[in-house]
């Protein structure tokens, strides 16, 4: 049988904020958005990164089955984009299913799309994830072009693809000052998130600013210098538009 | 008899067997946290006046006062007192509370020097008894170092030696005091004195029935002292408030005859709870009062201190006295040994605040309670003053009624007692064997004067083959220089009180120890894996390396370097045991620097890690700063390599993380932190410090520290009052790898 690559760029070994638990968290290379506030925007080109086997992260990753059994955790893939490398993660993740290890996504859902072809793959993908986290960033389809140059229509289909074959998600949301805090966005995000079905959790992730020297080491501008982390009170805030107890 | 009424079992009674009375009295408590009692008032005023004392004691420099004409003993002193009518226990070290006392039976000179530098000057003729008159360890053990043991001394190789302290890490039972009373531990030391030497007088006999003797007069000084307090213990105790009482004279003895490195308490939580369930069953004392005796204990640990020099504090930062106490555990037949009372001593930690003593330490098994564990790491989290080791490796090495000495050294409590052996230096050593013997910054011939490596860029195997030669040599000059301190010991220093209080037939550990090991490991791997040059000065000496590309680091779960390293240990510990060991010792290692770390770095030249000459070592088996880059379980599966089988002195590992790596709610975190700490027990680790704080607060409190008197982190082993350690060492904490993740 012909060896999957996959290119990845790097891994953490203790992860414990994407899926729960303690996490080895494998950052994927390449990414199809162009989000400004991105804290990893050295995982976008696709070409970069090192190419590794799924058994070599295997193997990694039984060396924190411990850990993992311990604190009820697992691995993630995040990235980057990892639905980009669909027979990779079916690899891996078929592999981590046989040892146990619980399995998670972290998506922006950017690349989903109605091709036949992507779809009998991601659906042999899901059936070895326990759980999806799925970034929706921005519901009002003009605001989210401009943040991610992406449009978000295929995203929300992402979603209802994922409810509709019942499978486990956590949704989040990046909650940055004058980007995605507004009230109408956010009551109409959570009307959104209340259609779905398999919901397990809903996250507010309060932007921040550790990831701009990375933009910086990389020659780029980034685009949100003078935004400032959000108050407490507009996370709350944005809590009760989301329903973030009523997942809990 | 009346004093042991309602307790259970009849071996304990028969024999001196405290751990038998454990585990046939305790009550194992499964239950969280929500029945534990705040501080009276009482309480509250006593640590208020600690808390002024200690804030006193800064600002004169770091010593509030100092005896310098009373020699002290165990009947040395009158009574002290923090506050007599306030205080459930009684006793200090000297007559007033701060005052540190003057111990010079270790070495007159060190005793001199640590007066000098708080500028206090010792009695003239206390001195001349000393220096004329009375030999000290220190001198004995200068009279028969060679030449060779004292360059070796000098140059760093060696060092931390407690040729001129005390040994400590030697832990009485102080828990037999309250169990039987003193009489029954005198009577049993004489019985044991008649059967010694009725046949042949050799050394050994002669010895043990002077050491017996020595014991006995301890026993009825210590009698004499708890008497000047107004108490007698000839008798067992029968409160839980006299079973404290009578443990902690025990103890206090101890301190008052011995400034040993490391004076540690042992194992004293669940024993303790027999008695307080006991007074709780029958309504003599409330959960409120049961919780005051434990604070007001806690206390006095907390006010333990003794007089020391610049070059110790250099050694040891932070003036710490490592009264450990071991907590938790699961006994030999499979039960935790957790009970109401471990809770009361972490909580301390709360209605006192953080501090550094005494060392709490827990031993961790996957099988303690749930509650309790997620107790700990709340404890943990909020106060950084928890240390843990690993009850499931060591369990089968040393049974269930072991304690932690020091940081890291476990041993059967009043069965065991250890040779302290600090450590040697594996980083100089591989540049001995680089340069012939010649040491890289005195350019003195210190070792064996071996043919140098003169190639241009280092050959593994030819590097390899000079190191394994040089180690050869220095583990045997090792062993034979603590074999030469350990006999002085024991001839002018000798512990009488805490070797009475621990059975006359002991098992003896000589305990050497490791510093440098990431550094040998790194530098091993660079010159394997990398291409490394030597820089040579004008002797022709390596005082420099050239690396060109990358090379696997210690710290990242890596098996091409985790690997060198585990080898460094089984080569080192093979060649110590070809030595024979003073008194029969059993030999042990570990890998423990405490803060020496700064110490050694400074004594030792660049490295072919890339280290540059003077700049710290990690500390203990820690990866060096910075060089574990994938994260903080790479770093610690790195670290749980390393065998305990063959380090079964301990192997330390300090671990920083911040709050928000840890999960986001404080639930989540606690959660994580149970199973991180559950994952290194079964990936076989056995020593975790666990810091939790962000580097910003350590920076303010290098700014303020008047406005963090009780910040404590952990170091190496041990915790520390932040705001006490120098600003060097305070630098060296903050660059450690602080585990963090976006």
């Amino acid at each position: 049988m012909k060896k999957v690559i996959g290119r990845i760029h790097s891994t953490e070994s203790l992860g414990s904020v994407d899926g729960p638990g303690i996490r080895f968290v494998v950052f994927m290379q390449g990414c199809v958005l162009r989000c400004q506030y991105c804290h990893n925007p050295d995982t976008w080109e696709v070409n970069k990164g090192i190419e590794v086997t799924a058994d070599e992260i295997l193997q990694e990753a039984l060396s924190y089955k411990p850990f993992m059994d311990a604190s009820g955790g697992g691995l993630t893939v995040s990235g980057g984009e990892p639905l980009m490398q669909i027979p990779f993660l079916i690899e891996l993740f078929t592999k981590c299913k046989q040892q146990g290890i619980h399995t998670t996504i972290d998506t922006s859902g950017g690349v989903f799309s109605g091709d036949p072809h992507f779809i009998e793959r991601l659906e042999v993908l899901l059936q070895v994830t326990d759980l999806v986290l799925l970034d929706l960033k921005q519901i009002n389809n003009q605001k989210h072009q401009q943040l991610t140059g992406k449009s978000n229509e295929h995203i929300l289909q992402m979603a209802r693809f994922l409810s509709n074959h019942n499978q486990d998600m956590w949704i989040r949301h990046v909650l940055v000052p004058g980007i995605s805090d507004d009230e109408n966005d956010l009551q109409e995000l959570g009307d959104f998130i209340a259609t779905l079905k398999h919901v397990k959790k809903v996250e507010i992730l309060p932007y921040h600013t550790m990831g701009v020297y990375k933009w910086e080491k990389l020659g780029l501008v980034y685009p949100l210098q003078d935004v400032k982390p959000p108050s407490i009170e507009s996370i709350k805030q944005a809590e009760k538009y989301l329903h973030v107890e009523s997942y809990n | 008899m009346e004093k042991w009424k309602g307790f259970q079992g009849n071996v304990w009674k028969e024999e001196i067997d405290v751990r038998d009375f454990i585990m046939t009295n305790y009550s194992l408590y499964e239950g969280d946290e929500a029945f534990l009692e705040g501080p009276t008032e009482a309480t509250k005023f006593l640590w208020k006046q600690v808390m002024s004392l200690s804030k006193l004691e800064r600002e004169r420099g770091g010593v509030l006062d100092m005896d310098t004409h009373i020699v002290s003993t165990i009947t040395s002193h009158e009574p002290g007192y923090l506050d007599k009518d306030d205080e459930k226990i009684v006793g200090l070290q000297t007559d007033k509370p701060f005052k540190r006392s003057l111990q010079p039976f270790g070495g007159i000179r060190m005793a001199e020097v640590s007066a000098k530098a708080y500028g206090y000057e010792i009695d003239k003729e206390i001195s001349s008894i000393f220096r004329d008159w009375r030999k000290t360890h220190n001198q004995g053990v200068f009279d028969a170092y060679t030449d060779e043991m004292r360059a070796a001394r000098r140059s760093g190789i060696i060092t931390g030696l407690p040729d001129a302290y005390g040994r400590g890490r030697i832990i009485g039972d102080y828990r037999r005091v309250a169990l039987y009373g003193v009489d029954r531990l005198i009577a049993e030391k004489q019985k044991d004195l008649r059967n010694t030497g009725i046949t042949t007088m050799s050394d050994d006999v002669i010895r043990a029935r002077e050491e017996l003797n020595e014991q006995i007069r301890a026993l009825q000084d210590l009698k004499t002292m708890a008497q000047s307090y107004g108490f007698d213990i000839s008798e067992p105790a029968f409160t839980a408030q006299e079973a404290f009482q009578w443990l902690y004279f025990g103890y206090l003895a101890a301190i008052k005859e011995q400034n040993g490195a490391a004076m540690s308490l042992g194992r004293t939580s669940t024993f303790l709870d027999i008695y307080i369930e006991r007074d709780l069953n029958e309504g003599r004392i409330t959960e409120k009062e049961a919780q005051e005796i434990v604070d007001h204990f806690i206390i006095k640990l907390r006010m333990v201190q003794f007089a020391r020099t610049p070059e110790y504090n250099e050694l040891f930062s932070g003036d710490p006295t490592w009264v450990t106490e071991s907590i938790g555990g699961v006994s030999e037949d499979g039960r935790a040994l957790v009970t109401k009372n471990s809770f009361r001593f972490l909580h301390t930690l709360t209605n006192l605040g953080p501090a550094p003593e005494p060392n709490l330490t827990v031993l961790w098994s996957t099988r303690l309670p749930e509650a309790f564990k997620r107790y700990c790491a709340k404890i943990s989290i909020e106060s950084s003053a928890i240390q843990y080791e690993n009850d499931d490796i060591m369990r089968p090495e040393w049974g269930d009624d072991y304690g932690i000495a020091c940081c890291v050294s476990a041993m059967r409590i009043g069965k065991q007692m250890q040779f302290f052996g600090a450590r040697a230096n594996l980083a100089k050593t591989l540049l001995y064997a680089i340069n012939g013997g010649k040491d890289e910054k005195s350019k003195v011939q210190v070792g064996p004067n071996y043919e140098p490596i003169t190639s241009d860029v280092l050959d593994y195997e030819e590097v390899m083959e000079k190191y394994d030669q040089m180690m050869e040599w220095l583990a045997g000059l090792y062993l034979n220089t603590l074999n030469v301190i350990h006999y002085m010991h024991d001839k002018y220093s000798y512990e009488r009180l805490e070797m009475a209080l621990h059975d006359t037939e002991i098992l003896r550990t000589m305990a050497t120890g490791i510093a440098g090991l990431s550094v040998a490991a790194d530098s091993l791997s660079a010159i394997k894996y990398a291409v490394v040059t030597p820089i040579r000065d004008e002797n022709g000496l390596a005082v420099d390396f050239n690396i060109t590309g990358d090379f696997p680091k210690y710290g990242n779960n890596d098996d091409r370097v985790d690997r060198i390293a585990v080898d460094l240990v089984k080569r080192f510990m093979t060649k110590v045991k070809k030595h024979p060991a003073y008194r029969g010792a059993k030999h042990t290692t570990s890998v423990l620097t405490i803060t020496s770390n700064v110490v050694y770095g400074k004594k030792t030249g660049s490295t072919p890690d890339g280290r540059k000459a003077g700049e710290p070592f990690a500390p203990g088996a820690n990866p060096m700063h910075g060089r574990d880059t994938k994260g903080a379980l790479a770093s610690l599966c790195s670290v749980a390599k390393i065998p305990y089988s063959y380090c079964l002195d301990g192997i330390s590992n300090t671990f920083s993380i911040i709050p928000s790596a840890l999960g986001k709610s404080p639930e989540d975190q606690y959660q994580n932190l149970v199973g991180m700490l559950d994952g290194y027990v079964m990936k076989k680790g056995h020593h975790l410090n666990v810091n939790v704080f962000k580097r910003e607060t350590l920076l303010d409190a290098m700014e303020h520290p008047e406005q963090y008197p009780q910040l404590t982190i952990r170091v190496s082993g041990y915790a520390v009052n932040f705001i006490k350690l120098t600003r060097e060492q305070q630098l060296d904490v903050i660059h450690r790898t602080m585990h963090a993740m976006m």
